[in-house]
């Protein structure tokens, strides 16, 4: 039966949920092959070492242990991807599955245990012997810069990977001659990703064929069968990647990893299935981390506060080894030192660092959060300097309004915007004016507990995205279309293979939405398949908000091929020329008689039955798409965040958070809210509390749940969410943008400019990250000191 | 080994186990019921969270044999057949899960708090779930289907 009931912009409830809440989800660690072994990693102690020798003798004594093998036991074909080199002159090291000759960080894999069981594994790894030779390490992006500081990567003579550069009008002239230049530094802390789910990781070889299956907890089964096959030298055709049920990824799982090259190597060595799982003290050193910058941001101005030039300088620690898009990383914020903000000039340069530190890749925003926290929190230096409101000096520097695609002082061609539409929305559900008059009143009353108030405006770029522009103007190796299978069964049932990979955003519910629209079918006959290389060949997966953007137009572009040959059937069906039918609620209607009609499914049995199929039409229905999109696509809004600070504490409690997203069309809007609300908490924890932090030898010091401040239920506030569509994406038919990121991108300095806020009378003008109490009790007494507050 | 014998959803088991098996890898390994999770190594996250004679305990935290005589439930025996607990129902309802990997351990949390305190307020739910971290959701939509579900339940019982 064909149905009228649209599901595209309504809060369907998800496929996903009932196999998850009933506990019949399988996550990797659920899965188990008969004769597996075990795989333990061992890793360095020490931060910077190196390795004279490993002895796995005594591995090999403990009950249960089958094998153990050094770095030097295994033959590559190739080190593990780095697939984004952007700059030419870029110094890349290969990063090997183990290393030999020196321990870069804490947790470099320098050994592997077999074992009949998991205890057995740990056992083993435990009495391997390692002969180490410390050396001084290096952890601070900033130190690793200077003059006489341990080199990483000894060849290369320093620790600089690369300066990537982007100049946009006369910089220099338009900062000399400035009436204004405001000058900020901000730290930006590193992260750790921490998907609750920790890494995982099963294969299965047969020795028969030669063939490979992994199951690995990854967002990018794709990207890392190319990788796999680079590394170990298994061809693509012999190998078959499958992410289960993912227990989030946050950016920490769009990674080619070490142990993903070794369990299959361990795996072809010994002729048997291979199971690694990391455990959470393990994921902190072994799973990459997020952020670490150190930003020189400045900004030119008239004496209203109009401005004229942007100019950022960015430190970009990339740990021990550059990872799979860890250079690119923090170049695609690199466009966006700007905001969403009008200028003549623009200058970013960002220079990719080495340190003795687990390596820096992407983290749910990936480059977009630190370039909006520069941009943000220097608006907001930017008022305070010449004397504006900060939701002037917002407006009266936002690009105007429009609809075609536009470009910036940045060097983005923007799909479509409208920055004030999304700020008075906002200031209309914040009640700013009582907000104000409260924090009035607690200034009058020198309160110990004072009230701030902080905006966001932000602007950033996703839907990875463009293959031509990633590839010629980023110099990203591979690509960023989305393909998609749309196949009609005999019985009216339709099945979606995408080459995505979602991984709890709830992609299966959207992805059946809008192939369900697209053919005049029910939600619930649509199954979606995914993560699976030999179900769905080729894809790029999920991550930098592609999801919606890129992954949906190529379902809607291979049910629109669907449609176009069961139209042909239809046609002759019902005996008239194809162009007297329309498609029309759900159905294939003969003009002026609606109710003569063949559904999807009418024709799909057709196809299948094949006795009566017009002439030149082959059987079988089904679709299939690759979609490229022209450009990335660009989703803003305004948040607005009150604190609350007790200033004899330091302690910062959000008392009320507004987030008015843009986000295009609207498919889901449900799904949609939880991916703000999820990303703006994760991003008030990057405010508040998250810190990874090295001692001066290399030691994580936050190296578990007890001493990494993940916020608990009771420690975050709710969020009121709206999300008015007015600008619908000009990059695909569809008018999606992105909402994977948007929370994480545009919460931190909302949060972070209200603590400046609340602190502002007692003369705090600068806050560093997180704020936890102590940062914030000690800006407090510095500027009571006189000794705090640069800008 | 040490023979370990414990009633899991309703049913009487028994392995043979390492001493130092963790309730959770008995579940989990030699029972096959891998609804509860395992997120952490230091007790942390809740994700492995299981009733123990009806109130909620980490099963991180003891060894298989410590549960020896004891009844645990586990996200498995929750659904009635096809039908969701209450619980389950108000988390599908209200989108309180992402990717579900915290969700077993979430649900069974609820479970022995809604027993403790049927009708809790916002606030009370979220110190209730002190123990439990979730990566996805913010909370939010967890905390509003724990409410949502006590009303259900309690206007069931009325």
């Amino acid at each position: 039966m064909a149905t009228t009931e649209k599901y595209v912009g309504q809060p369907v409830l998800r496929k996903e949920d009932p196999e998850l809440l009933t506990g019949r989800g399988r996550y990797t660690d659920d899965l188990s092959v008969t004769g597996m072994l075990w795989m333990s990693v061992v890793r360095s102690p020490f931060a910077h070492a190196r390795i004279k020798g490993v002895d796995v003798s005594k591995a090999l004594e403990v009950p249960g242990v089958v094998a153990a093998f050094a770095g030097s036991d295994f033959e590559w074909a190739g080190p593990l991807l780095m697939a984004w080199p952007v700059t030419d002159d870029l110094k890349n090291a290969p990063h090997m599955p183990l290393t030999t000759d020196k321990a870069r960080y804490q947790g470099d894999g320098v050994a592997v245990v077999l074992a009949e069981s998991r205890g057995a594994a740990m056992d083993g790894a435990e009495v391997v012997d390692v002969d180490y030779d410390p050396l001084p390490a290096v952890t601070d992006v900033e130190v690793a810069t200077e003059h006489g500081a341990p080199i990483v990567h000894d060849d290369f003579g320093t620790n600089e990977s690369y300066t990537w550069s982007l100049t946009n009008g006369k910089v220099d002239e338009v900062f000399a001659n400035a009436p204004v230049v405001v000058r900020e530094r901000y730290r930006i802390q590193r992260q750790v990703p921490n998907a609750i789910e920790p890494r995982a990781i099963l294969v299965e070889p047969n020795a028969a064929s030669g063939h490979f299956t992994m199951w690995s907890s990854t967002q990018i089964p794709h990207v890392l069968r190319t990788a796999m096959a680079l590394a170990t030298g298994i061809p693509e055709s012999k190998l078959r990647i499958v992410a289960p049920r993912v227990g989030g990824g946050f950016g920490s799982k769009l990674q080619v990893y070490p142990e993903e090259a070794l369990a299959l190597a361990v795996a072809k060595k010994l002729g048997r299935p291979i199971k690694w799982v990391e455990t959470r003290s393990e994921n902190y050193v072994a799973t990459h981390h997020g952020r670490d910058q150190l930003q020189e941001m400045e900004i030119a101005a008239d004496e209203d506060g109009k401005i004229l030039g942007y100019r950022a300088n960015i430190l970009a620690n990339m740990g021990a080894y550059l990872r799979i898009i860890a250079p690119g990383t923090p170049v695609l914020g690199g466009f966006l030192y700007c905001g969403a903000y009008m200028g003549e000039a623009y200058h970013v340069s960002i220079t990719g660092v080495y340190t003795n530190t687990t390596p820096v890749d992407a983290y749910r925003g990936a480059g977009r959060p630190e370039s909006t926290q520069a941009i943000e929190r220097a608006m907001d230096a930017l008022a305070r300097r010449v004397g504006k409101d900060v939701v002037e000096i917002r407006r009266m520097n936002f690009m105007p309004p429009f609809t075609e695609a536009t470009q910036s002082i940045g060097g983005l061609m923007i799909d479509s915007g409208n920055y004030p539409a999304t700020l008075d929305a906002a200031l209309e559900m914040f009640d700013l004016e009582q907000m104000r008059k409260e924090q009035q009143a607690r200034r009058d009353a020198k309160d110990v507990r004072q009230i701030g108030i902080g905006f966001s405006t932000y602007l950033e770029n996703c839907g990875w995205g463009p293959s031509k522009v990633i590839g010629n103007v980023l110099q990203y190796a591979g690509g960023g279309w989305e393909a998609a299978t749309v196949r009609c069964h005999p019985t009216g049932k339709v099945v979606v293979i995408t080459g995505a990979t979602p991984h709890g955003q709830g992609g299966e519910t959207v992805y059946a939405q809008v192939a369900a629209d697209e053919l005049g079918l029910k939600v619930e006959d649509v199954e979606v398949l995914f993560g699976d290389t030999d179900i769905s060949p080729n894809g790029w997966d999920t991550y930098g908000s592609r999801g919606a953007a890129v992954g949906t137009p190529a379902i809607a572009q291979a049910a629109a091929r669907v449609r176009e040959k069961a139209r042909k059937i239809a046609a002759h069906e019902l005996e008239v020329p194809e162009n007297e039918v329309e498609w029309k609620d759900g159905a294939f209607r003969l003009r002026g008689a609606p109710d003569v009609a063949r559904t999807i499914p009418e024709t799909a049995f057709a196809a299948w039955r094949a006795h009566n199929l017009p002439s030149g039409v082959e059987p079988g229905l089904e679709g299939s798409a690759f979609f490229d999109p022209e450009n990335l696509v660009f989703p803003f809004g305004a948040h607005i965040c009150a604190v609350e600070v007790d200033t004899e504490t330091g302690k910062v409690d959000v008392l009320k958070y507004v987030a008015v997203d843009d986000i295009g069309t609207v498919l889901n809007p449900m799904l949609a809210e939880g991916q703000v609300i999820g990303g703006v908490v994760q991003g008030i924890a990057e405010a508040l509390y998250e810190e990874a932090v090295y001692d001066d030898e290399g030691n994580l010091v936050s190296s578990t749940m007890t001493t990494y401040a993940i916020p608990g239920a009771p420690d975050v506030p709710s969020i009121d969410v709206g999300m008015p569509t007015s600008t619908p994406s000009t990059t695909n038919e569809l008018g999606i943008k992105g909402v994977g990121e948007t929370g994480t991108i545009a919460s931190p300095p909302a949060v972070l400019n209200a603590v400046v806020d609340a602190l502002t009378p007692l003369g705090v003008t600068q806050i560093d990250r997180p704020a936890t109490p102590e940062t914030v009790w000690r800006a407090i007494r510095d500027a009571r000191n006189g000794t705090g507050g640069a800008a | 080994m040490t023979n370990v014998s414990v009633t899991v959803n309703g049913q009487s088991r028994e392995a043979d186990v390492e001493p130092r098996t963790l309730l959770v890898y008995f579940l989990r390994e030699n029972l096959g019921l891998t609804g509860t999770n395992v997120g952490c190594d230091t007790s942390t996250c809740g994700s492995c969270t299981v009733l123990l004679d009806g109130e909620s305990v980490k099963s991180c935290t003891l060894l298989a044999a410590q549960a020896e005589g004891h009844e645990v439930t586990t996200i498995e025996a929750m659904a009635d057949g096809d039908t969701m607990h209450p619980i389950q129902d108000a988390f599908h309802r209200n989108h309180g899960l992402q990717c579900g990997y915290c969700t077993p351990g979430m649900v069974m949390a609820a479970a022995s708090y809604l027993q403790e305190n049927p009708s809790p307020t916002e606030e009370e739910v979220r110190e209730a779930l002190e123990g439990n971290l979730c990566r996805c959701t913010g909370y939010q939509n967890i905390v509003t289907s724990i409410l949502d579900a006590a009303g259900s339940m309690s206007g069931a019982k009325a």
